[in-house]
């Protein structure tokens, strides 16, 4: 289902900012973020031989017509404040324990029901497709939320050329399983690999992406390099990280989340401000960095795009 | 008692100053904006980790006692549960204020509604009547029932634990490494088990257990800490 886009919805009188202010403060974060990271590099030398190795910049990029007016969460912040079990379950630690992941050379298998099934490198999977910014809400079923300006193609163009045979309803993508390198993966806390799906028609839609990177550089390895999902109006767990294997399938995947806990988290994990999680409130949320809290938004502010998805279906039940 | 009380004195207010430090560092971290992307969250995992450690040394210190002989022990307990009460408060109001900022029809919901929240609040409202009889006065005035009271920090200790199990999404090694540690402190209390262990030569030194169970309250023990 297409539906067409309205700026309006992504437009909350609060959120306005001043483009010239925006784009101002998005340069002084950049510099002001390349400064810490070569103190980082500096002290890093000092410490440990590991180089610390600033995001590669991305260049050729246009920039999407989503998220005019959202003011972006600080690059530190984003990339300091991550839920990645595969590293670590505290939010700080992904920054530190990722910092010598090496996300390339790097292969994603397409496989199921589709007819261009293989490997491929990740260049080459990117290469046909115009690489776009997209500024983006994203909310974590923890209650916390922050603004992301990623940098991705959407999967819509990507599964176009894919070409799904008429038996795939859905797909399932997985992260990579490799314990030696995500040491987070040495306990058996969650199911590895970290497994999530989409319905075809939510992949297709044209708000999803797979972003490459944010804030105008490749992906920082915490937040999921080189490849992950961006689904902004689904909770947080459902953006897949460092994503190894699309896999188009008949039947509803099981989602990690939902294997460990299927009365808490659900398949669709939408957004929703009337569906508490059973053991906290998802009315409110806290913006990170901000003070107060703020009201959620359905489907996290994308009803107008995204409602059409789930007419008639009961969200209570589909959760 | 071998030591001197001068030296309990200066003990104690060098414990007193120890276990401000916590407070002193949040402080430190939040004046040099060191408390990450979200402070708030911080803060409140701060002062829960700390009144968490304070209800454990609290509940420690007739185990250490039996097991060390030293009874003198018994003289930095009531400050170590005062400070127990103290962290649960700081954790309390940043929820109030920080969190929800005096919202109270989420606060009333949320306490209602969600098990963690409603057992972590039972827990602070049972701190509180055992702060308020800490002092000597009340210990004299409540006699016996006294005692009886203050057992009501078993079930705190058991309240904290089940909070701090039930607002963990997956990861719950350390709530459960606490629970362990407030089990072993609980069952030390058991007179059976301290006759095994007395049988086994493990706090030989120390006064006989059934005194343990019901320690008095320590002889001209200094003014409120």
């Amino acid at each position: 289902m297409l539906i067409r886009i309205k700026k309006a919805s992504d437009i909350d009188s609060r959120e306005l900012t001043d483009k010239a202010v925006y784009e101002s403060r998005r340069e002084f974060l950049r510099s002001a973020g390349a400064l810490a990271l070569a103190g980082a590099a500096g002290v890093g030398g000092l410490l440990a031989s590991a180089p610390v190795t600033a995001g590669a910049k991305l260049s050729d990029y246009k920039k999407g017509a989503y998220g005019a007016g959202l003011e972006p969460t600080s690059y530190k912040d984003i990339t300091n404040y991550n839920n990645f079990y595969e590293f670590s379950t505290d939010k700080e630690e992904p920054a530190l324990l990722a910092r010598d992941f090496n996300p390339r050379p790097w292969t994603l298998t397409v496989e199921g029901e589709v007819e261009k099934t293989g490997t491929f490198a990740l260049e080459d999977f990117i290469k046909p497709h115009a690489l776009e910014e997209r500024i983006y809400r994203f909310r974590c079923v923890e209650a916390w939320s922050m603004v992301v300006p990623w940098i991705g193609i959407p999967l819509r163009d990507v599964i176009k050329r894919l070409q799904p045979t008429s038996k795939a309803k859905y797909v399932e993508m997985r992260t990579l399983y490799d314990p030696k390198r995500m040491p987070g993966q040495r306990r058996s806390l969650l199911p590895w690999p970290y497994l999530e799906g989409l319905r075809l028609d939510e992949a297709m839609h044209p708000l999803t992406l797979l972003a490459v990177g944010l804030y105008g550089e490749e992906l920082p390895n915490q937040n999921g390099a080189p490849l992950r999902l961006v689904v902004p109006w689904k909770y947080g767990f459902k953006n897949i990280k460092s994503i190894v294997s699309l896999r188009f399938v008949e039947q509803e995947p099981k989602n990690t989340w939902q294997v460990i806990n299927g009365r808490e988290y659900g398949f669709y994990a939408n957004v929703n401000p009337q569906v508490d999680h059973p053991r906290w409130s998802q009315a409110r949320e806290r913006r990170i960095g901000e003070f107060l809290k703020r009201d959620t938004l359905m489907f996290n502010g994308y009803a107008d795009e995204v409602a059409g998805l789930y007419a008639g279906m009961d969200l209570k039940k589909f959760y | 008692m071998s030591s001197k009380p001068y030296n309990h004195q200066a003990l104690k207010a060098l414990l007193f100053a120890v276990c401000l430090l916590p407070l002193a560092i949040l402080l430190w971290d939040a004046w040099q904006q060191q408390l990450g992307a979200n402070p708030i969250e911080k803060v409140m995992r701060r002062t829960g980790d700390w009144l968490l450690y304070f209800l454990l040394l609290t509940l420690a210190v007739t185990p250490l006692r039996l097991l060390t002989g030293w009874s003198s022990l018994l003289r930095y307990r009531r400050m170590l549960g005062l400070f127990a009460f103290f962290y649960a408060l700081l954790h309390f109001l940043n929820y109030l204020v920080l969190d929800q900022f005096f919202a109270w029809h989420e606060i009333v919901k949320d306490i209602a509604k969600r098990p963690y929240i409603t057992v972590g609040f039972t827990g602070f409202v049972l701190l509180l009547p055992l702060a308020l009889t800490s002092t000597n006065r009340m210990m004299r005035r409540l006699g016996r029932n006294w005692q009886r009271l203050h057992r009501l920090v078993y079930l705190i200790g058991v309240l904290a634990i089940v909070h701090y199990l039930w607002l963990v999404k997956a990861d719950n090694r350390t709530p459960l490494i606490y629970g362990a540690l407030l089990a072993m402190l609980l069952l030390l209390r058991n007179r059976r088990l301290q006759g095994w262990l007395a049988a086994r030569g493990v706090g030989r030194r120390s006064a006989p257990a059934a005194t343990l169970r019901n320690p008095q309250p320590p002889a001209g023990s200094a003014p409120r800490a």
